[in-house]
């Protein structure tokens, strides 16, 4: 029964190729692209599609060149990377907790890293912007280790880390009100436009900043998509088909907190992105990771490029915060695809 | 009769008080063993304490000899799957899906999926007879679909010992029935070592080679069914009054319990009849 040296040979490093799926993955990736292209053309100077298209690869007209890679892309990218985190974070709570209401945004992840952002906005304007990134996400951390702490008896069972999670999100969101309400009345705006989550200030230098912590979180979720997968299964059948339960739980809550709060630390918290993403790429991949996770990130950055580009165009010459439109645009699409899947999530 | 799985001094408790104390326990390599016992008598909690799901207090589970605390959870698993009580798949998770967890144990990082790995899940869902549902999400299926879609996991995990605990719980009496035989047969065909929990006296007798038959968390009766199942141990484990009879198709004790109910006349019911 046991052939061990047919096990050594004929392994293939990235699990199972799966036609369907990598057919959804290119129709989401050139949507994407489409998006970029039209996104990077709108604005208060219009720019032509095929002149966008030609400017991005280089070969446009030097004034449309500058528009786009001075103010436009960085910004697009920012969208982009902050949607495929926290999409992809999501998608790990919701899988590692067996919960199909986790996100960052609940377990008070983003919560936490607002409360220490606002914190530094309202009394220490003298500290230099580019601190921000930092300032939440160290804010982010201080709950992850909290909600772990204090949900950590013999182990971390999820609906506890769940429950604490939740409790301190609201004490999070009492704390930044609190904040708010103490602040000067010329931080406050700036604050709660922050809050609102916005990729308004996008430069190439906080994208070049995010785009390794991104990148090497998301590609590091991916790898960890069979544990993953045994994570959801419930941890007595994880532990029998031997996982170490408990260590795989801690790394992947890592790995996804890592991800909600480096892209919280960008834009600010972007509502709802982290809970609907996962949802929508599950009802067409199913809830297996390797195919969820690519899909997920995919759907989260289509989100925010979306809601970006609305926000930024719609009510021109105001340039409204992205959050506003994930969450306006965001809710009743994924009560409409709850509703017509007949879905009993 | 040689040991698989045996316990040494084992102590569990969930809170302060043992649930049982001070074990000693021995499972036959190669039979199917039944554990009964009445509600609460921590049959079910020392199945979970083989499983390695919960941790003794004192004491020790050996599998092939090796304590199970000291060695990996991964290499246990190669040597050993199990079957939780009703046990609920994500969402959506298909029967294939869902098979090919239990290949878990043998990928690594470099590398995710064989050519092995593919052969022992056909070969399970074929075994469980879920391979034309293979495509089918786990909770579009029936109960006892359901089960069988479960016990292909645990048989791609390619282990030659499988523990359950109640697998026919919710299952309709042809569906118990069929995940019996299952059983059965991957003892007959395969001589894999089978140790499940089972309410059902009658079903456990039928089946099993050995009976392990608890009380209090200690062992009230170890052994063959037709040599300890008799009135006096249903007495003395279920606290029930009943007549054993051998089983008129297999020979194997069946056990009719007293208590209240209709009774039917032989003659007035035949002179109904005719």
């Amino acid at each position: 029964m046991k052939n061990t040296r047919s096990r050594l040979r004929n392994r293939s490093l990235f699990g199972q190729f799966h036609p369907p799926t990598f057919l959804i993955f290119l129709t989401l990736f050139f949507l994407c692209g489409g998006i970029m292209i039209v996104s990077v053309g709108l604005g208060e100077m219009k720019i032509p599609p095929l002149q966008a298209g030609l400017a991005l690869l280089g070969m446009g007209n030097p004034s449309d060149e500058v528009i786009i890679y001075t103010l436009r892309l960085p910004r697009l990218l920012m969208a982009l990377l902050v949607g495929a985190s926290l999409a992809a974070s999501g998608a790990i709570l919701q899988g590692v907790m067996r919960n199909p209401l986790s996100s960052p945004d609940i377990i008070g992840i983003t919560g936490g890293a607002s409360v220490v952002t606002i914190f530094f906005i309202a009394f220490l304007p003298q500290v230099a912007t580019s601190w921000l990134p930092i300032a939440s996400f160290v804010g982010g951390s201080i709950t992850a280790l909290l909600i772990y702490s204090l949900a950590w008896k013999k182990g971390a069972s999820p609906l506890r880390i769940l429950l604490i999670g939740v409790g301190l999100n609201a004490a999070a969101n009492g704390l930044t009100t609190l904040l708010l309400i103490l602040s000067p009345l010329y931080s406050a705006n700036e604050a709660m436009v922050w809050l609102t989550g916005s990729v308004y200030s996008s430069s190439w230098n906080s994208v070049l900043t995010f785009l390794p912590w991104a990148l090497s979180l998301l590609a590091l979720s991916y790898f960890f998509s069979r544990h993953l997968n045994a994570q959801q299964m419930g941890d007595e059948i994880a532990t029998g088909i031997g996982q170490s339960v408990q260590w795989y739980r801690l790394i992947t809550i890592l790995v996804s907190i890592g991800l909600a709060s480096s892209a919280v630390a960008f834009s600010g918290p972007i509502a709802f992105v982290g809970l609907m993403a996962p949802h929508i790429a599950r009802m067409i991949t199913g809830p297996s990771f390797g195919r969820l996770l690519p899909i997920a990130s995919l759907i989260g950055a289509l989100i925010v490029m979306c809601a970006d580009l609305i926000a930024r165009t719609a009510f021109s010459p105001l340039d409204l915060p992205a959050g506003l439109f994930t969450a306006v645009l965001g809710a009743p699409f994924l009560i409409f695809l709850l509703y017509r899947s007949g879905s009993k999530t | 009769m040689k040991p698989i799985l045996t316990t040494d001094q084992l102590t569990l408790s969930y809170g302060a008080t043992p649930i049982i104390a001070n074990l000693d326990l021995v499972i036959p390599k190669g039979k199917i063993t039944t554990l009964v016992g009445a509600n609460g008598c921590g049959k079910s909690t020392l199945l979970r304490a083989l499983a390695r799901l919960l941790k003794p207090r004192s004491g020790a589970v050996l599998l092939n000899g090796k304590d199970i605390a000291k060695q990996s959870t991964r290499k246990t698993a190669h040597q050993m799957a199990i079957l939780p009580q009703g046990p609920v798949a994500p969402e959506g998770l298909t029967v294939y899906q869902l098979t090919k967890q239990g290949r878990y144990p043998y990928q690594t990082w470099l590398s995710q999926w064989s050519v092995e790995d593919e052969k022992q899940v056909e070969w399970a869902l074929q075994m469980t007879g879920m391979l034309p549902f293979k495509d089918r999400p786990v909770d579009s299926l029936s109960g006892g679909q359901r089960q069988r879609a479960w016990i292909a996991m645990t048989l791609a995990q390619d282990t030659d010992t499988l523990l359950l605990d109640e697998p026919t719980t919710y299952l309709d009496l042809t569906h118990q029935i069929e995940v019996l035989d299952l059983l059965y047969d991957l003892n007959e065909q395969e001589g894999r070592t089978i140790v499940m929990v089972l309410h059902d006296l009658n079903l456990a007798s039928r089946y099993a080679h050995e009976i392990i038959a608890i009380k209090k968390g200690q062992i009230y009766n170890q052994g063959c069914p037709e040599d300890i199942v008799n009135e006096q141990l249903v007495q003395d484990v279920f606290h029930l009054d009943c007549k054993v009879i051998p089983d008129p198709l297999f020979g194997t004790p069946m056990c009719i319990p007293h208590g209240k109910g209709r009774h039917i006349q032989r003659q007035s019911f035949a002179a109904i009849g005719g």
